[in-house]
This record gives C-alpha cells, sequence and structure tokens, in this order.
C-alpha cells in the first residue's frame, strides 16, 4: 500500500518547486494531517451536503489539489460540494471542531498553486453554487453565488446593455477572482477586482457568517468603518470562504475599435503609452508585446507582423469619441517612431488583428514543445517600464532562458512566459533563480512582485520583503484574529 | 433601396439553462427559468440590421408571437438595430401548442401586408430543433429560399446566399422576395448596449391577433411526453480479455 502511494505520489510530480509539498506526499502520509478526524467526520459532511457532495475518490482530489500553475499537486484529503451558505457554515463548524484545514476552491484556474492543500484537510468546492442572485439594471450592480464564472455572468447579462469587464484571461468565478484580486486587460479602464468588489458575505473558520459591508448593502460607495471588503479581496480563502459577491457592473461600450502598432524599441513602446495615459485618452487595452512574443505569434498563427515591440490597443465609447481617441492615439505613436498602425472595427477583423495577443501563451509553448509555461508576474511605476523589460531581456539572454514577454503596460505590470523543460532540473533552477532575480528587480523600482497573480504557495518570503516587517506582523495578526486555529488555506499569503 | 425586412424571432428558454422535465412528464419547466432570444433569431436580427447600415434595404420590422413577454425579445431586437416591432399575442393554451405550421402561415400573411422584400429567420429553435418555419413560409408565399445560409449578398434585385449543406457549401441564386434562414457563421451578433436599449423604449410595438390576419391557431400535433435522456450507466472494469468476452456473450452481444 505504501509503495503504490509512492509511486502515485511521484507521478504528480511537475517540477522541482513547492519541495514541503512534494515531501508531504511522497511521505504517502496524505491522511498525516487529519488522522482518524476524517473518518468521524465523513458521516457528518456527508448529512450537511447529501451523499453526493463528499468525494474521496482519489482523481476527484487530485482535481482539487492543482490549478494553472507549475506547482506539484497537493491533494486535499476530501472534497465536499456545499449548496448554499448555510450548509458552508456547517461544513466549517465541523472543520473547525476537529481542526481540519479548509481549502475553498472555485474553477483551479489560479496561477500561483493557491489550492493546493499543503496540510491536507478539506476542499470545499464552490462549483454548485452558481446562481445570479440580485442584478439591479439601474444600479449597475449584481450579487452572484461563488461558483459563477465571469463568462457565465456576462453571457446571462447579454441582454441588459451591461457587463463585468475585469477579465484576467481564464474563465474564473468570480469570487475566485475576488479572492485573488484578479485584473486583466481591461484594467488600465475598468479597474481590478479591488475597485469592483462592493461587498462580500465570508464563512470565518469558525462558521460565522459575515457580511463585510452589511447584509444586501450596495452603495456606489462608503465611509463606514473599517473597509472589511477590501480585506478579503485579494486574501486568497485565507480569511475565510467567499460566498455571495455584489459586483459593479459597466455599460457594455457602444463601439470597440482595435489597433495594433510596431515600435523600433521597447522605449518608444512604453514612452507612448505613457503618453497616451497623460493625454487623457481613456483607452480600455493597451497590451505590449515584446520581439521575441512577436517572433513566436507569427510562426504559431501564420501572421506576419513585424518581429518588433508591438502595442495592441483597444478603444471603448461611441462612435465620435472613438474616433478622436484612435486619432489622438496614432499621432503619439508616430511621434515615437511607431510604424504600421492599423486598425478594425468590425468583430471578425477585431478578433484577426489581436489574434496575435489572443494566443500569445500558445504561441509561446508552441516553440519549444514538450515544454511547459510559467508566467511571471510583476507590476512597477509605469515610467520604470521600459529599464525593467530592458534589464529582464539583458538577463533572459545571459542566462539562455526563453522568456517572450507580455505584458498590461497600462497598468505597468508585464508577464514573461517562461517556458521550460520539466525534465531539466538545471533549466527550472534557473527558471526560479530568475523569476526571484525580475521580482527583487521590481521590489526595488517601488513595485510588486505580483501584479494580479497573487502570492500563493511561492511567494510569501517576496512579500514579506515588499511590504515590511510592521506589515507582515499586522497581516498575521489580523490573520491570528480571524483564524487563530489557522485552519483557512494554511500555507499560503502569510 | 426602398426595401422592408422582416424578422422573426423566437423568445426561447436560455441556452445556457440547464433544462428539466416536469414532474408530469408534459413538458419541461418553463417558470422562473431564464428566457431570452433564440441565438439563431439573433444572427436574423443581425443581418436585417448590417443590410440597412449598409443602405441596401430601408426598413427592418420584427416580428413574435407569444404571450406579453415576447415583447422584450422584441425589444431587443428594436436595441440592437431593428426599426420596428410586431407583437402577435399568443396566449394561454394556443401558445403552448404553437409550432411551425402556424407561425409560417402569420409570418406568410405579415410579409404580404408589410409589402416585405425579404424575409429572415433563424435556420431553427434550440428548443423543438424543428427546422420548418422558414422553409413553411416560403412555400406559403410560394417565394424562393436559401436556408442555412452562411453568407447573404444583396444584387440588384437577385440574392445570392451561401448555403452550409451536408456536402459542404452551395451557392444559390434567388428572385425576390425572398426567405432566408440564418445559420450559425453568417455574422456575430452584436450586444444590445446601453444607450441603444434606451433608443429602444421608444421605438413602436404594434400587436396584432391571429385572427386579424386570418389564421387559424389550431395544433395538428399533441405532445404526449416528454422525457428527459434515460442516466447514463456506471461501466463495469475487467482485468482480462477473458472476463470481456465472457461479459459480452452474457449480455447477448456476441
Amino acid at each position: 500500500m505504501p509503495f503504490a502511494l509512492l509511486r502515485r505520489a511521484h507521478k504528480l510530480h511537475g517540477t522541482a518547486w513547492a519541495r514541503v509539498a512534494r515531501r508531504r506526499a511522497i511521505d504517502g502520509r496524505t491522511y498525516a494531517a487529519t488522522g482518524g478526524a476524517l473518518e468521524q467526520v465523513l458521516p457528518a459532511f456527508r448529512k450537511v451536503t447529501g451523499d453526493d457532495g463528499v468525494s474521496l475518490g482519489a482523481v476527484v482530489r487530485e482535481q482539487h489539489g492543482r490549478d494553472e500553475s507549475v506547482h506539484s499537486c497537493c491533494p486535499p484529503d476530501v472534497v465536499v460540494w456545499p449548496r448554499s451558505v448555510e450548509e458552508v457554515s456547517a461544513l466549517a463548524k465541523i472543520c473547525h471542531r476537529h481542526g481540519l484545514p479548509i481549502i475553498p476552491f472555485g474553477t483551479g484556474t489560479g496561477l500561483e498553486g493557491g489550492v493546493g492543500a499543503v496540510k491536507g484537510g478539506v476542499c470545499f468546492s464552490l462549483r454548485k453554487m452558481d446562481r445570479v442572485l440580485d442584478l439591479h439594471q439601474d444600479d449597475f450592480d449584481v450579487t452572484v453565488e461563488p461558483g459563477i464564472t465571469r463568462k457565465a455572468l456576462n453571457s446571462h447579462l447579454r441582454d441588459t446593455g451591461l457587463w463585468f469587464p475585469v477579465d484576467p484571461g481564464a474563465d474564473a468565478s468570480l469570487c475566485g477572482m475576488a479572492a485573488t484580486s484578479a485584473s486583466g486587460t481591461n484594467a488600465v479602464r475598468y479597474g481590478t477586482m479591488r475597485d469592483n468588489v462592493l461587498n462580500l458575505e465570508v464563512v470565518l473558520a469558525d462558521g460565522t457568517v459575515l457580511h463585510t459591508a452589511g447584509r444586501g448593502r450596495r452603495p456606489r460607495k462608503t465611509s463606514a468603518g473599517y473597509n472589511l471588503t477590501g480585506l478579503f479581496v485579494g486574501s486568497e480563502g485565507t480569511l475565510g470562504v467567499i460566498t455571495k459577491a455584489t459586483l459593479r457592473l459597466h455599460g457594455i461600450p457602444e463601439l470597440v475599435l482595435s489597433a495594433v502598432c510596431s515600435f523600433p524599441s521597447v522605449q518608444a513602446a512604453v514612452d507612448s503609452t505613457v503618453q497616451v495615459l497623460q493625454a487623457g485618452i481613456p483607452i480600455a487595452r493597451i497590451e505590449f508585446l515584446d520581439d521575441v512574443m512577436m517572433e513566436a505569434c507569427n510562426r504559431f498563427s501564420g501572421l506576419s507582423y513585424p518581429v518588433a515591440p508591438t502595442l495592441f490597443l483597444e478603444f471603448h465609447g461611441c462612435d465620435k469619441s472613438v474616433q478622436e481617441q484612435v486619432a489622438a492615439t496614432e499621432d503619439i505613436a508616430r511621434d515615437n517612431g511607431g510604424s504600421h498602425f492599423s486598425w478594425a472595427q468590425d468583430a471578425e477583423a477585431r478578433q484577426k488583428l489581436w489574434k496575435a495577443r489572443h494566443d500569445a501563451w500558445y504561441a509561446a509553448l508552441a516553440l519549444r514543445p514538450g515544454c511547459k509555461a510559467y508566467s511571471t508576474d510583476v507590476c512597477v511605476p509605469i515610467s520604470s517600464l521600459p529599464c525593467i523589460v530592458v534589464e529582464t531581456k539583458k538577463d533572459l539572454k545571459e542566462n539562455h532562458l526563453t522568456g517572450p514577454i507580455a505584458g498590461h503596460v497600462g497598468d505597468g505590470n508585464f508577464h514573461c512566459i517562461m517556458v521550460m523543460d520539466p525534465e531539466d532540473p538545471d533549466e527550472m533552477q534557473r527558471v526560479h533563480q530568475f523569476t526571484e532575480r525580475l521580482a527583487r528587480r521590481a521590489l526595488s523600482l517601488d513595485g510588486t512582485c505580483t501584479g494580479e497573480h497573487g502570492v500563493g504557495l511561492g511567494k510569501r518570503t517576496l512579500l514579506q520583503e515588499e511590504v515590511g516587517p510592521a506589515a507582515i506582523e499586522v497581516m498575521r495578526n489580523l490573520k491570528a484574529t480571524l483564524d487563530p486555529k489557522n485552519l483557512m488555506n494554511p500555507g499560503k499569503v502569510v | 433601396m426602398s426595401a422592408r425586412v422582416l424578422v422573426g424571432v423566437k423568445r426561447v428558454i436560455d441556452y445556457a439553462v440547464k433544462i428539466r422535465v416536469k414532474p408530469d412528464n408534459s413538458g419541461v419547466v418553463t417558470d422562473g427559468v431564464k428566457h431570452s432570444m433564440n441565438p439563431f433569431c439573433e444572427i436574423a436580427v443581425e443581418e436585417a440590421v448590417k443590410l440597412k447600415e449598409k443602405k441596401l434595404i430601408k426598413e427592418v420590422v420584427v416580428v413574435s408571437c407569444g404571450p406579453q413577454q415576447v415583447q422584450e425579445t422584441i425589444r431587443t431586437a428594436l436595441a440592437m438595430g431593428a426599426d420596428r416591432g410586431i407583437h402577435v399575442e399568443v396566449s394561454g393554451k394556443d401558445s403552448d401548442t404553437l409550432g411551425p405550421l402556424q407561425v409560417s402561415k402569420i409570418l406568410a400573411a405579415l410579409a404580404k401586408k408589410e409589402d416585405a422584400r425579404l424575409v429572415i429567420l433563424g435556420k431553427q429553435a434550440i428548443d423543438d430543433d424543428c427546422n420548418q418555419t422558414g422553409q413553411m413560409t416560403a412555400a406559403l408565399l410560394d417565394w424562393p429560399q436559401g436556408t442555412f445560409a452562411s453568407e447573404v449578398v444583396l444584387e440588384g434585385d437577385k440574392l445570392k446566399v451561401v448555403r452550409e449543406v451536408d456536402g459542404g457549401l452551395e451557392t444559390v441564386r434567388l428572385r425576390m422576395p425572398a426567405v432566408v434562414t440564418a445559420d450559425l457563421r453568417l455574422n456575430t451578433p452584436r450586444y444590445a448596449t446601453l444607450p441603444n436599449i434606451m433608443k429602444a423604449k421608444k421605438k413602436k410595438i404594434d400587436v396584432v391577433k391571429p385572427s386579424d390576419l386570418g389564421v387559424d391557431l389550431t395544433s395538428r400535433l399533441e405532445v404526449l411526453r416528454v422525457d428527459e435522456p434515460p442516466q447514463r450507466q456506471a461501466g463495469v472494469k475487467v482485468e482480462t480479455v477473458e472476463d470481456l468476452l465472457s461479459k459480452l456473450k452474457e449480455a447477448g452481444r456476441i
């Protein structure tokens, strides 16, 4: 029996990272954290969720122990599917009584290993709670359950003229996005999750149900008390299980226009970005792809873009306003040496124009078939962007690493898509060291080690360097207050 | 061109909803369930609006048959760019038994009344999957039809339609007036934006009764029973080929 577990544990490994997790799984003591407690609680769980709401199946547990990061799979000991906030609270109370870790799970599309059950425990899969609860069209707000994804919400809203614009790429669950403070290509105009969550309903480790802004409240702004909503947004499941989110909606733009422009240098592309923002142009998306990425995209999608730093732009607004925005942006681009400025308005033509940006991830992977990809995620003040991108490209070259760059330059956020061979421990090590250097480079420029992906498993040390000991102490005290037994997603963030 | 286009739209259960059969097996649960415009009807509306934007036709009139709620669906079409709407009021028992034959009679009568040059419909509705209304309407009007259209081009007084058929693509040229049914790849329908939704509130929706159009709503079809597809049974794993063969023999398969 132990040998079979060992063999299975070995198969779960992808990388040299998450050594703690690997050691735990290889021990074969998958139930180490829970001992006999698991047998005691299973009947209690089944009474709450029904028989089909609890699973011990190995494959199901593996599925819920991994996300889309390169961190090894850390399966929980059991997966439960609550159907209501009452069930979440009841399950949490049982876990609290028996000291079992609780790991909330949305869609498993995270990029930092946030769902790994490093100490085993109970995975709360929120998939069955996927309803749109209250839509207030005139107030531009909607309350949703945790399992509904952003594409499903936008499909539900499509006839109302409203949409939820935060777009992290993956079709993530909205409460998962709230938990990781997700962002995306639209943030430069519409903000991140931090700006678009009005209220949360959260179940704490002991089963207490908390409404961060008060039950049912949804004013567009408030000065009432401490900002508990803000505390939970980005807490990555370490403070509570989010069971409802009230979100801010925006009007679907009347017109969407996309454009592409090539530049002679990274500096020119970023200078243009800064000037566009300074000119007050309400640009909706401004994405940067470096020359390595453009080459990869040309090869992958059969395109013929110039192999040079390129900006992909999107403008939202009414007809006249969009035309003005495009004209002003084209002037700025030209002044900075931009060329091959092309734009499109029709839906199909826009898709074609932005194809390179949409396929960037796969184009990067296609550079070296058989390899895996890891996306770095640093964010710096915009004026420091040329400096950090140039230094990073130098670092990549000196260390013979494949890392095409794509970035949300409007926010000063960029990703190196590190393409690496999982069977080559030396390369994995070099990539790991590179990402640490990159994070520290961003910190030295007054930036952050994670612009949108979260801290998860791998960036806890960097978080301490970033916010400093005083802030970490406050975070730890808050965690101790809300979760004294450290049951909520242990091993993450703080 | 001073042509008028008639577009038929149907209000159906939203494509994203999990359908549930009523406990008495008489139909599916529709109370409290999200409804929206049939996706192929959205494509039909989009095509008509595109023709108007290219100034090839003058007016887009959108029609829907059913109870009061279908006016929401007509409003969505108006927000997409249609000019005015016609609500053919069918309620109660009649709306439950409303099918392609009655709807095509209604559309044929309206096409004549409104002097339409072109009738565009979705190829089929996602609730009944009949794929009959367009064809029946053309037959009743004795007009040519271009169904499963993936491309529509106006060439003077003729219509070139590229159809998606089993063997590939078929191009036909039709004399107008004609009926076209929209397939998936004809276009990508636009979203209704807030300013357009506001404008649509001011556009006119006329209400007519089927009897005004001389249409008899009696259905020749009776739904006997609705069942869910059979639940998937658990499979059986076998260890050896011999086991597999003996199990297949037991089940009478070999």
